[in-house]
């Protein structure tokens, strides 16, 4: 791990100015939790498990807590709920706590300890623009196309659309959602632009200069969109993927895994206030989904068929438990038949997939700033200083000393958190090869092609 | 307007058997009548529906037909009564924690804790009842005595019609947005009595239940007998009095009349709202399962639509039942 000393005092003062004290130390014993009735919202998305398992396993209750858990229609609506304290926490993209607290559309100070999942989501094209497409990808010997299949076979698609003077319309499910990144990243990276925001003008709709025209949708009505012909394609998470493989609608085309191998998805969001107010409680629920987490990646995923058989139930994703397989137990059906190994497509705990690295939301922050959605240069410590409000190890630290303290866990099973600096070393893995440091934000945003650079402004 | 109102109930309500007027003469042709031309009815529909079904074919598979919402009736009963089961042994394991921590913590007041379980779709039926229950009784509370003040002064009538005739026709959907903004900057408790979501369906249901009652009230107020009310007057009934023993007894036909039709709507606007909002109650239930999308939810909504309609139905008919009840005229309309 690279060191980075004065960001962490920098953290530290943080922490002690502001008068977060919510995090004991593991010499003190855990208190009961100052609340013990709760409710949690998500969304009908596989990667919602944690919850679910920590409800149906006895984690919750373990801890002393009472969790009622309840689906939202759409994201907004969920935000909502946790701000208005209708919720008291929920599964959220990992870009709504960051936006909310920098005042990209509600404002509220919105925090997260856990990171839910890495991977998880797919981009899918209805039939009739795969047809279009296929002929542009390469094929294997079998006759199978070559994954992972880049935007290029896409282009020539958008370029038609956009000569015949018919808008490129897909679906993604929130402006500062993952799926927008990565559908962004993925379309950018084959040279096609998928347009920016102007907040600064009250331009939020993220189409201006695009050649595919993106709009929100919420992720169970995805497939069902695209069935309509309202859009061409969308990016969401699972099941809506192999949702639309089962009912013949569409084809996904490439996973997230592949445009960034391992990268973070979903958060456990609350409000700074709650996390301040309970932060017994904050940290019994912070140790209930780890706990949670490690039983969805226990024994190599021994224990997935079981974890898809309750996300099935109408309560939790409620489709058909074929189709959350699909994915889950570390397969994805591309086209109908294509049916490829992806072992990790849902990670949930190895790799450290619960900590809430400061990089994972740097990287949010350098996608934000890129697209328009941060309307002006910030330097490389604003983008720091930011991170560290929002996402708290020190929180996610406090639960997992606790739990390795009544060998629930075992210390290997997580980073050395007297070393952990909450920066994971560059990553590599993105489709176009384009390195992420996240300690260098401003440098990561000048390598690409498309996008704002330094100095510019809508 | 009103007339062509009272009129469309008579027509919703059973009229089969004025139809084969026919058959009245003997037992035999009374037993058709009664079972055997429902039964007929039924079964043709049954058929009707299986063929139907089978040629539908959705993106979710076939469309279901009555033997796969069947089979849904039976498994919603048995999630039903597993849920009842886990529900018990929740409350089990909190009692048992609930000792453990007064055994370590004396000053602790344990507190039983309501099962945070999923509702059942018998669950969804009782809610949604309750909410529709108090929707209309509010709305019953409200639009009866307007409706009589209305059809006593011809004056407040002139002054109010225009109201109602603007708000009647409006959809519940339209509505909604604005009593849920409504509801939440005015009922803003932390510890609410009542659920926020429960109120705002209450208080859609009233909005638009509410008129059907004031006018057929307000026109069985204003078209009492002429010699009723000149019987008051020989006897210089003081206005109460009047109300209470020639308006009112006088214009029940015409109340219930509208009652019955408010209910209707009121039943109607719940489901919709429900759906919308997303409030506990049968509509969630059925815009769940279509964002579920699993090869079951066809044939689960089907399930919740039938029961909706019988549902319905037996409003209906209760409401029928307590007019007759309450009514002077023991012939009142079917």
């Amino acid at each position: 791990m690279i060191r980075n000393k004065p960001f962490k005092t920098l953290a530290a003062s943080l922490v002690l100015t502001m008068g977060f004290s919510s995090a004991p130390a593991t010499a003190k014993e855990l208190g009961y939790p100052e609340k013990e009735e709760l409710t949690f919202g998500f969304i009908k998305l596989t990667d919602m498990a944690p919850i679910a398992i920590a409800y149906e396993k006895g984690f919750f209750e373990d801890e002393g807590l009472y969790v009622t858990i309840e689906a939202q229609a759409n994201w907004k609506v969920l935000l909502d709920g946790v701000i208005d304290g209708r919720l008291d926490g929920a599964h959220m993209l990992a870009g709504q706590p960051i936006a909310a607290t920098m005042g990209f559309g509600t404002k509220a100070d919105i925090i997260t300890p856990f990171s839910m999942d890495l991977n998880g989501n797919g981009i899918t094209v209805s039939n009739a623009i795969w047809e279009e497409m296929k002929p542009n990808i390469p094929k294997m010997e079998d006759g199978r196309p070559v994954h992972p299949i880049k935007a290029d076979a896409l282009k020539p698609v958008v370029e038609k659309y956009k000569a015949e003077g018919k808008p490129f319309n897909m679906g993604m499910v929130f402006p500062v959602s993952t799926h927008n990144y990565e559908l962004r990243y993925w379309l950018a990276a084959g040279g096609i632009h998928p347009g920016f925001y102007a907040p600064h003008k009250g331009d939020t709709s993220g189409q201006i200069d695009a050649d595919a025209l993106l709009s929100v949708t919420p992720p169970p009505q995805m497939p069902a969109t695209l069935e309509a012909g309202t859009i061409y394609g969308y990016c969401v998470g699972e099941p809506w993927n192999q949702q639309a493989v089962f009912k013949d609608i569409g084809v996904p085309v490439v996973t997230d895994y592949e445009i960034w191998k391992d990268n973070p998805e979903k958060v456990f969001g609350i409000t700074k206030e709650f996390a301040e107010k309970y932060p017994n409680t904050t940290v019994r629920v912070t140790r209930a989904l780890i706990r949670a987490a490690m039983w969805l990646d226990e024994n190599n995923n021994a224990n997935r068929s079981e974890a898809v058989k309750i996300l099935s139930q109408s309560n939790y994703v409620g489709a058909d438990y074929d189709v959350i397989a699909n994915s889950m137990t570390g397969t994805f059906e591309y086209e109908k038949g294509d049916k490829r190994e992806v072992p990790d497509f849902n990670v949930f705990f190895r790799y450290n997939a619960t900590y809430p690295y400061y990089s994972d939301a740097i990287w949010y922050l350098t996608q934000m700033r890129r697209w328009g959605q941060i309307s002006e240069d910030k330097p490389d410590a604003w983008y720091k200083e930011l991170a560290a409000k929002v996402y708290r190890p020190d929180i996610y630290a406090a639960a997992a000393k606790s739990l390795i303290e009544e060998k629930l866990a075992s210390a290997e099973q997580f980073p050395d958190f007297d070393t952990e600096d909450g920066f994971r070393n560059p990553q590599t893995h993105f489709i176009d090869g384009i390195v992420y440091n996240g300690q260098k934000p401003n440098e990561y945003i000048e390598k690409f092609a498309i996008g704002l650079k330094s100095g510019q402004k809508l | 307007m009103t007339t062509t109102t009272a009129n469309a109930t008579k027509l919703i309500g059973f009229k089969l058997p004025q139809l084969s007027e026919v058959f009245n003469r003997t037992l035999v042709s009374g037993a058709i009548r009664l079972i055997a031309l429902p039964l007929a009815g039924m079964f043709t529909f049954l058929l009707l529906w299986s063929i139907t079904a089978q040629n539908i074919d959705t993106s979710l598979g076939k469309f279901p037909g009555p033997a796969a919402v069947m089979e849904q009736f039976n498994s919603l009963y048995d999630e039903h009564q597993r849920s009842r089961e886990k529900e018990q042994a929740f409350y089990q394991r909190q009692e048992k924690r609930n000792a453990e921590r007064v055994a370590k913590d004396p000053s602790y007041e344990p507190k039983i804790r309501a099962y945070t379980g999923k509702e059942t779709f018998l669950d969804q039926i009782v809610t949604s009842l309750i909410t529709v229950m108090s929707g209309f009784l509010l709305a019953v509370a409200i639009a009866i005595p307007l409706g009589i003040a209305i059809g006593l002064s011809k004056p407040l009538n002139n002054a109010i019609n225009p109201i109602i005739q603007v708000f009647k026709p409006v959809s519940p959907l339209a509505w909604l947005p604005l009593v849920t903004m409504v509801v939440s900057a005015l009922y803003a408790t932390p510890d609410p009595v009542v659920a926020k979501s429960f109120l705002v369906s209450l208080i859609t249901v009233t909005l638009c239940c509410l008129w059907p009652m004031v006018i057929n009230t307000a026109v069985g107020v204003a078209g009492i007998d002429r010699d009723l009310v000149n019987v008051s007057k020989v006897l210089r009934l003081p206005a109460l009095r009047h109300v209470q023993k020639i308006v009112l007894p006088a214009s029940v036909p015409m109340i219930f009349t509208g009652m019955r039709l408010s209910l209707g709507v009121a039943w109607m606007v719940l489901i919709a709202a429900e759906m919308l909002a997303q409030n506990p109650g049968l509509g969630k239930f059925v815009w769940d399962e279509f964002q579920n999308g699993s090869s079951d939810s066809l044939a689960r909504i089907m399930a919740a639509v039938l029961v909706i309609g019988v549902i319905g139905f037996l409003l209906d008919r209760g409401m029928l039942t307590l007019q007759k009840l309450v009514s002077w005229d023991k012939s009142a309309n079917q």
